[in-house]
């Protein structure tokens, strides 16, 4: 049973990542400053990973996430501002790679539907309510 | 043979559920007419359709239980076996494995669904005659469009010849304690969310809307609720300790998904109180309930329809989806037809001061719908953008922004709430009794902001969840613990819950600490108060996969004594995957998650070490919010049964 258990094991080792190339340097290591790494693992948690099926990538273990994430650390390590970050990764991959839709006109009833909602909500429980005055 | 029984038995269960329309609709039809309602024959027809609901419900469940024994002896015969299964499975993954696919979790579906219309037909003794057979006609309507879709799309027990030497496999992802227990229990709370609908199409029918209605339907949204509470909470345990990077909600289609019945649910539950207690908000609990269906109908379409790519989405098949949204549109458009047509007819009801306990539940009504309207506007956004050409992404951050502190101000009804008085009161007095919840709130938010590293979020989020605490157990001060009655003290559990499970997630959020390394054998690295060292890798063996196994030897503080913890990455053959198995370390004070990674080929693993203070508390919450819900169910249970004692007696 053990030599079945090693072959495996051989078998298994390319199929840990997509390709045989080793991880980017910092997809799996945090940087030295913990404000920084605080500030890029934020970051990591509101950006896609585009191959995985609807997970950051701060929670992916795709070989694109990790170069994501390496990109983003380098990036911050270097004193870029989270959102310059974003914008770059944006005009790369479109708003698909960011959770947070920036406001614009397509987005723009996504963002005012929660005030509105509220609005029509209290308007329609108001009717629920004795009038104070009246009585 | 045993395929083909299974398939008989569900073409037969399909048929019954057409009669069992026809029947309550022709009975309820003629009841209504002077010159019918007393005939012979009115009676007769009525009087058949419980036994008709309660056949379809057996027929039902056998073909689920044909279906699991086909899989438990892995007929590869049968193509969704082989498609789905592998003779290496252990046995409790071939059993689950029947519903860990399209047509097996869609016959589990129906199944609950006819079990459940049996259970009413069998149980419901308070309803009013005519209600309750409307009541089991809307409930057949819903189970023929799932008949239609299992017989005509999704046969589960189509046979494949020749059969293979063996099937492809379940995915590993799915191989896990969790399916035998997840998928069945939220199941049980979407269908049981389609009893209180057909409740609430029921009474729209027979214009029966009222107390006494009320009282019917609730431990049945009760009892849905709690399996959706329970469903939840396991589902998002199974995938933080499966997914193997800590977090515990993702806001993935999926989640929201069963998270939307919730929210409808919840609203509803305390909407259906309203009109129980104080005769009021008649059309709304009407409405709620047409919404709840209607969003664990989405729910389902959502997931089954393949307009997704989750673990959850088994198949993707351009017809199936189709077919489910016609479904979908067919029973959401008609309830909301038979609403708009009936809503004229049924008054609102009783009004209320705005400064009451009726109040605080219309507030609570108000913003759990706004919070689900949040929620249905993020998780659909993307898929109408992708219609329209524009590929964008909702998540985490658009839902902190929006839902957070919606919320948050539902968490300070929440503390008010029960401690207001039904029909008036009066703003100085509640101020008064909300004083110590106040002053903890306050004293929570001085001391946590002190520590400065805590975002907005977190930091009102602990506050809320401290003065909560204290505001949920207000009830039981200063009264007879004896003499309260059960569905109060499951009030206050529950309410417990939600500031409890809140808590854990800000704790999560706020004090987490990381630590990801390649690591050396024999090195010691830091996380949180403990040290972990890695002694080394080896081989392991199980039943249907091999595996390298680190063993980590962890200490807490300078003085503790060692502990290991062994997580694996794991290989699959059937079919391949590789999945990583975190190993967790429980303390009172939250736990240790420890995951291994790739090595790095220079002989170092990549190792991922999370201490997560607290973190526990959110699940914990969630189990005593459903204790809460079950010990409601069981007061009003009593209740209801000691009150039809008196009259018994009277």
């Amino acid at each position: 049973m053990k030599w079945l258990a090693i072959l495996l094991l051989a078998l298994a080792a390319p199929a840990f990542a997509d390709s045989n190339q080793p991880p980017a340097p910092l997809a799996n290591v945090q940087l030295k400053d913990p404000a920084k790494e605080a500030q890029a693992q934020a970051l990591m948690l509101t950006l896609r990973c585009v191959v995985c099926q609807g997970q950051s990538i701060a929670d992916s273990n795709a070989e694109m996430a990790g170069d994501m994430r390496s990109l983003v650390r380098t990036r911050i390590a270097a004193g870029e501002s989270s959102q310059s970050i974003r914008d770059w990764l944006i005009a790369r991959y479109g708003d698909y790679v960011s959770y947070d839709p920036p406001l614009s006109a397509t987005t723009a009833p996504l963002w005012i539907a929660p005030l509105a909602l509220l609005a029509i909500g209290a308007w329609l429980a108001r009717a629920s309510f004795k009038r104070r005055r009246s009585s | 043979m045993l395929a083909e029984a299974g398939l008989a038995a569900l073409w037969f269960a399909a048929a019954l559920a057409l009669l069992q329309l026809v029947l309550a609709g022709l009975g309820v039809w003629r009841s209504a007419k002077p010159a019918l309602a007393h005939d012979v024959s009115t009676a007769e027809i009525m009087a058949a359709v419980r036994p008709v609901a309660v056949v379809q419900g057996a027929l039902a469940l056998a073909a689920m239980l044909l279906l699991i024994w086909v899989f438990a002896r892995s007929d590869m015969s049968v193509l969704l076996v082989a498609q789905n299964s592998h003779s290496d499975k252990p046995m409790l993954y071939k059993v689950a494995g029947a519903w860990g696919n399209h047509e097996g979790s869609m016959l589990l579906w129906v199944t609950i669904l006819g079990v459940a219309g049996a259970a009413v037909a069998l149980l419901e003794r308070s309803l009013d005659r005519r209600t309750l057979i409307a009541t089991l006609g809307a409930q057949a309507a819903i189970a023929l469009g799932f008949y239609a879709f299992l017989l005509f799309s999704s046969n589960p027990f189509a046979r494949l010849n020749p059969a293979p030497a063996d099937g492809n496999g379940l995915n590993p992802l799915l191989q896990d304690p969790g399916l035998a227990f997840h998928p069945p229990t939220l199941y049980i709370g979407y269908v049981g969310i389609s009893i209180a609908f057909s409740f609430a199409v029921g009474a729209m029918i027979t214009r029966d809307v009222g107390p006494a209605f009320a009282r019917a339907m609730r431990p049945w949204v009760l009892g849905a609720w709690i399996f959706l509470t329970l469903g939840i909470t396991a589902g998002s345990y199974w995938a933080y300790y499966e997914l193997g990077w800590g977090g515990w909600w993702f806001w993935d289609p999926v989640e929201n998904a069963s998270l939307m019945p919730w929210l409808a649910a919840t609203a509803l539950l305390h909407s259906v109180s309203v009109l129980a207690t104080r005769d009021g908000l008649r059309a709304w609990t009407l409405m709620l309930a047409v919404v709840a269906f209607s969003m664990s109908m989405l729910g389902t379409f959502l997931v089954r329809s393949g307009i997704l790519t989750s673990v959850h989405a088994f198949a993707v098949d351009p017809t199936r989806g189709s077919f489910i949204l016609a479904l979908l549109a067919i029973y959401i458009g008609g309830a909301l037809l038979l609403f708009a047509l009936r809503v004229g007819t049924v008054k609102q009801g009783n009004t209320f001061d705005f400064v009451s306990r009726e109040g605080a539940l219309i507030a609570n009504n108000l913003l759990l719908t706004v919070i689900l309207g949040i929620v249905l506007i993020g998780t659909l956004y993307p898929i109408v953008a992708a219609g329209f050409g524009t590929q964008l992404s909702v998540g985490a951050p658009f839902f902190d922004k929006a839902a957070g502190p919606v919320a948050l101000a539902l968490v300070a009804v929440m503390a008010a709430g029960p401690m207001l008085r039904w029909r008036r009161d009066t703003a100085e007095a509640v101020l008064k009794r909300m004083t110590l919840p106040v002053a903890v709130t306050g004293i929570v938010l001085i001391l946590v902001a002190m520590l400065g590293h805590v975002a907005v979020l977190p930091l009102l989020g602990l506050a809320l969840a401290a003065g909560l605490a204290v505001a949920s157990v207000a009830p039981l001060w200063m009264r007879n613990l004896r003499r309260t009655p059960l569905f109060t003290y499951g009030m206050v559990l529950a309410h417990l819950g939600i500031a409890v499970s809140l808590a854990g997630m800000a704790c999560d959020t706020a004090f987490t600490q990381a630590t990801l390394v390649a690591a050396r054998v024999g090195v010691a690295q830091r996380v949180g108060p403990f040290t972990v060292t890695l002694d080394g890798i080896k081989p392991v063996i199980g039943p249907n996969w091999s595996a390298l196994e680190a063993r980590l030897s962890v200490r807490r503080g300078e003085t503790g004594s060692v502990f290991y913890l062994r997580p694996q990455s794991r290989f699959f053959a059937n079919p391949v995957t590789v999945t990583s198995e975190s190993a967790i370390a429980t303390r009172w004070d939250g736990q240790l998650y420890t995951v291994l990674g790739e090595p790095d080929g220079t002989g170092r693993w990549q190792l991922r070490l999370w201490w997560k203070p607290f973190v526990t508390l959110i699940w914990f919450g969630g189990a005593l919010v459903a204790l809460g819900g079950a010990l409601s169910l069981l007061g009003r249970l009593l209740r209801a049964r000691q009150g039809k004692l008196r009259e018994g007696s009277a």
